[in-house]
């Protein structure tokens, strides 16, 4: 949960830092992988994405996914409110809405 | 300028979102498939990365990593509180695949929380997905 949360702000951070992607030819995709993969946000990210999907590989190996699934969803929570804080992303009541549904859905489907 | 018309960036974001959730969901699948086949494989990073060589959890990884491409590309453009939230609707679509595909039983309060979730993506995908864009 916690590399998830950092891999995704860090992503979300170091995506945003280079801009967005609107050519999506294999060349121009090509060097924007390749200026992506200076960018230490970025770096951070897939490192901390490294450590949530081997935790989670090892998680189904010995859990049900009636587990692995609602504890993904726990992420939501601190990564919005990460989101409006450090990202400052606005976040109206719709989003906290759907975000709080979502949260009690995936509760509700895992049982 | 054309990247931010927030009609053509709505649709880029929902065409991305698409691909990001069909890759997620497939990708998972087939992971949990494979690590449940290769049942216990202890706590050894070099287990781990011999079960990548299993059939299934190399399909799986494949398509996590085209889950991870879209995934990034969305970031570049949309909020994480956008994305995160809209491609939740994987949790349903999870569902249904368990129902179509392998004849699994949806109680009652699996409905219900798909209709939850449904509702909830649907509350954010009528926000701009970039804050830039919001009035």
């Amino acid at each position: 949960m916690v590399s998830t949360t950092v891999g995704d702000v860090f992503r979300s951070l170091g995506m945003r830092h280079h801009g967005e992607i609107h050519d999506f030819r294999p060349g121009a995709l090509g060097s924007a992988l390749a200026a992506i993969a200076r960018n230490w946000m970025v770096i951070v990210s897939t490192c901390a994405m490294a450590v949530s999907f081997f935790s989670f590989m090892k998680l189904v190996s010995i859990a049900p996914m009636t587990f692995a699934v609602p504890m993904s969803a726990a992420t939501f929570i601190p990564e919005t409110l990460l989101a409006r804080y450090l990202l400052r992303e606005q976040v109206d009541w719709r989003r906290w809405t759907g975000i709080a549904l979502i949260v009690v859905g995936v509760v509700f489907i895992a049982q | 300028m054309q990247a931010t018309d927030p009609r053509r960036l709505r649709a880029k974001t929902q065409f991305w979102a698409i691909v990001s959730v069909l890759s997620n969901v497939a990708g998972n699948s087939a992971l949990t498939y494979g690590m449940q086949a290769l049942g216990g494989i202890g706590n050894s990073p070099a287990a781990l990365i011999g079960a990548l060589f299993h059939p299934w959890v190399a399909l799986g990884v494949t398509l996590l990593i085209v889950w991870t491409f879209a995934h990034m590309a969305l970031l570049s453009w949309a909020d994480l509180s956008y994305v995160m939230p809209v491609t939740a609707i994987g949790y349903v679509v999870t569902a249904f695949a368990g129902k179509f595909f392998l004849g699994e039983f949806v109680s009652p309060m699996r409905w219900a929380g798909i209709i939850l979730i449904t509702a909830g993506v649907t509350l954010v995908g009528h926000t701009e997905p970039a804050s830039e864009l919001q009035k």
